[in-house]
């Protein structure tokens, strides 16, 4: 049996995938030739749009960068005719072979759209397991022994949360899947969410089973449309045949789960701000304790787990706490997924066991920085976490010792950046972030972060102060210790990391009003070079400040003392003919 | 004139059910701003006055809620949503060029509708897609590894259609 699986998650879709998937539609037709499906994340973003061909054959073969004219070849020559394009192959070997796929086991393999597909890949069968075999307690044991920790960032024991969960007294009892994914550089949970969404929901239905609750939310940003309305068809399929709504299985047990869709706070992936936003109130944190599980929904127990967390869940259960554990580090079990971005050759979606070293994922498994150059640093963590650099890039990845570098094992984000990016100005831009998106609550939090931003932007702008150092840390440490919530409480890391490791950039920037990585423009000068200037004038009739001239046809010149450094110019030559030094 | 946004519109009428459907339910708040946006593009002043008066919500505590998300919109937008992603991948490939590229373009800053009631610039801390970086949506459409040749030749090519579709308007009146 042949088929076509063409990858249409978010990023498959930004691609064109649908246009792809629209000609392979009409050139097999509804003859037999093959099947054509819809399949979520292959995880190679870097080379969608994806598309892979399974036939006796030549097994599974995956195509990239397939754009609609190359469509009628595939399916001539492979799909007719057994005969693969063997030049427009992605070579998976090196990204995949390092790789071990639990969380993302099903993603680019099922349609997403369909139940079947789910459930021929053991879909259900860990919340039938619990149900019929298992007691809430063995179910919470199985979770705990298995060594599973919260995949959202902090890594609280999942076991230990559900425990205190269920030993809350009360008849009305939450479970929650937090999907409000805002780390800027993450998209782990909308490719899950998007490409096996059933998994999702069965890993909610066995928490809330274990903890005894009776109703469900998802609180989803509305930014992901595609994984809201794919998550949406999956919750109306499995309550149509019974693995949702009430009496599961015919076992007695009820769980009915609604849809909440985020307005656009980052704050809101915060526990009790959460809570606050489903309750239909401005998204701000309040004091814990009383701890969710004690007093959170209306006042109810509730058990907010991560997406990755709760994708994990079905599989433990079905293959037991020992499988699991086999896979990483005395205190990090399993695998983590990270989103590799950035300036990274084979960016996408990856699921590595805990233990392995950063710079076998950023080479290994990412190829390497795009233009071949050594890595400088790897973010980690987002807004909350930090820059390790490339000289600890032996750290294994570990929920402690990535802690012990300053930065978070986070959410999964992993922007990786050469010496082209420059490392106050990503301390800026994180801050910038957070010192935003702070809800205001907390002194420190709101007005703190933005007196660090406005020193940032003085370094970043050549008009910084020696002391300006000192005055960075100082007030970093007390946002760190003043603040409520996570976010205020890690706003500072950026800032952190990069003057623990990168102090000589900041030096740079204050002492010798220079910028290594030339991104801080009002730090940089830029010249034309004349070789490859046509002398076409555009760069000149764009300066605003009079700065180039030149004569037609001939290489242009730009006056330093007049240039306000807009770089305007840069945008419009067609030629990049304008440099920065 | 300013037009509202057309791509994911539902009738008023739609919004006034859920309005009725719902009242009395807690934590329906959220939704229901979401359902008046949808519905007008943002959310009007005659909306806020409609939720409150049906939920008995206050005017002050729905507007709390209002200004606290950034989802929700006090005026109206232009035709066109065109959304910037300044996520990290996207910001280490040079957003910040990027958006200036549209600013120039478009001749407004950020959150800002343009005078034709064409285009409304968003700037957005991550879209998701960040193996396309830079992007930008330009309502439901994604647009990668984006260039400042290639943001002129789309935003020229929505303003075309445009003109289009005006064109054929004024023909058939």
């Amino acid at each position: 049996m042949r088929e076509v699986l063409v990858g249409l998650g978010s990023c498959g879709l930004a691609a064109g995938g649908l246009k792809v998937y629209q000609k392979f539609a009409e050139l097999l037709g509804s003859g037999s030739d093959a099947v054509l499906k819809k399949t979520g994340c292959i995880g190679m973003c870097y080379a969608e749009v994806l598309v892979e061909v399974r036939d006796e054959k030549n097994g599974s073969t995956v195509y990239g960068n397939v754009s609609p004219d190359k469509v009628a070849r595939i399916v001539e020559s492979h799909v007719r005719n057994g005969q693969a394009v063997t030049e427009w192959i992605v070579d998976t070997n090196g990204s995949t072979s390092k790789q071990q796929r639990i969380v993302l086991r099903n993603c680019g393999v099922i349609d997403p759209d369909s139940l079947d597909e789910y459930l021929a890949r053991d879909g259900y069968q860990g919340l039938e397991k619990a149900l019929t075999r298992m007691t809430p307690e063995q179910v919470i044991s199985t979770i705990a022994d298995s060594g599973l920790r919260g995949r959202g960032g902090a890594g609280f024991p999942t076991g230990t949360k559900w425990r205190l969960a269920a030993g809350s007294k009360d008849s009305h009892k939450y479970v929650i899947c937090n999907a409000d994914e805002g780390d800027p550089g993450a998209f782990m949970d909308r490719s899950l969410l998007e490409s096996d969404p059933h998994s999702i929901l069965e890993g909610m239905a066995i928490a809330a089973y274990a903890i005894g609750a009776d109703h469900g939310y998802i609180y989803v940003r509305a930014e992901y449309p595609e994984a809201v309305k794919r998550l949406k068809h999956a919750i109306a399929q499995a309550t149509a045949r019974g693995f949702l709504g009430s009496n599961i299985l015919g076992w007695g047990f009820n769980l009915q789960i609604n849809l909440k869709e985020g307005a656009g706070a980052f704050v809101c992936g915060e526990e009790t701000a959460l809570i606050a936003s489903i309750e239909g109130k401005r998204g701000m944190p309040r004091v814990r304790p009383p701890f969710p599980v004690e007093s959170g929904l209306w006042g109810h127990p509730t058990c907010i787990n991560n997406v990755e967390t709760l994708a994990n869940i079905a599989w433990i259960i079905l293959h037991g706490a020992d499988a699991f554990k086999e896979r990483g580090t005395e205190g990090s079990k399993g695998t983590k997924v990270f989103a590799l971005a950035g300036k990274i050759k084979r960016g996408g979606l990856v699921e590595v066991p805990m233990g392995m070293a950063l710079k076998e994922v950023i080479y290994d498994i990412g190829g390497g920085t795009l233009n071949g150059s050594p890595f400088k640093a790897v973010q980690m963590g987002g807004p909350s976490g930090g820059c390790i650099p490339a000289s600890l890039g032996d750290t294994p990845v570990d929920y402690e010792q990535i802690t012990a570098t300053g930065a978070i094992m986070g959410s999964g984000g992993m922007v990786v950046m050469d010496e082209t990016t420059c490392m106050v100005d990503v301390a800026r831009f994180f801050l910038s972030f957070t010192q935003n998106e702070s809800c205001g609550k907390c002194t420190f939090c709101r007005i703190g972060t933005k007196r660090m931003l406005e020193i940032l932007e003085r370094i970043c702008s050549g008009k910084g102060k020696q002391e300006d150092i000192a005055l960075l840390s100082e007030l970093g440490e007390q946002i760190k210790s003043s603040s409520l919530c996570g976010l205020g409480q890690s706003a500072p890391n950026p800032v952190l990391t990069t003057l623990r490791y990168f102090l000589d950039e900041y030096t740079a920037h204050i002492v010798d009003k220079k910028c290594p990585a030339k991104a801080c423009l009002p730090l940089v000068e830029f010249f034309i070079v004349a070789e490859r200037c046509s002398g076409c004038g555009l760069c000149l009739a764009s300066c605003a400040a009079g700065a180039i001239s030149g004569e037609k046809k001939k290489p242009h010149r730009i006056d330093m003392s007049k240039c306000v450094k807009c770089a305007k110019c840069i945008t419009v030559c067609n030629v990049g003919a304008i440099e920065k030094r | 004139m300013i037009q509202e946004n057309q791509s994911s519109r539902v009738a008023p009428a739609a919004f006034e059910r859920m309005l009725w459907r719902h009242r009395g339910e807690s934590g329906m708040l959220i939704p229901l701003l979401q359902a008046a946006q949808d519905s007008y593009g943002y959310v009007p002043a005659s909306a806020i006055e409609q939720i409150s008066g049906v939920t008995g919500i206050p005017t002050a505590e729905i507007y709390g809620v209002i200004t606290f998300y950034k989802q929700f919109r006090l005026k109206p937008l232009g035709r066109h949503i065109i959304r910037l992603c300044k996520g990290t991948a996207c910001h280490v490939v040079g957003a910040e060029m990027i958006g200036q590229v549209i600013a120039d373009e478009l001749k407004v800053a950020p959150d800002e509708t343009t005078e034709d009631g064409l285009f409304t610039y968003m700037v957005v801390a991550c879209l998701g897609c960040c193996s396309l970086a830079p992007a930008m949506m330009v309502d439901d459409q994604t647009y990668g590894r984006l260039t400042p040749q290639t943001i002129r030749k789309v935003i020229r090519q929505y303003r075309r259609d445009a003109e289009k579709t005006k064109g054929v308007a004024a023909a058939k009146a």
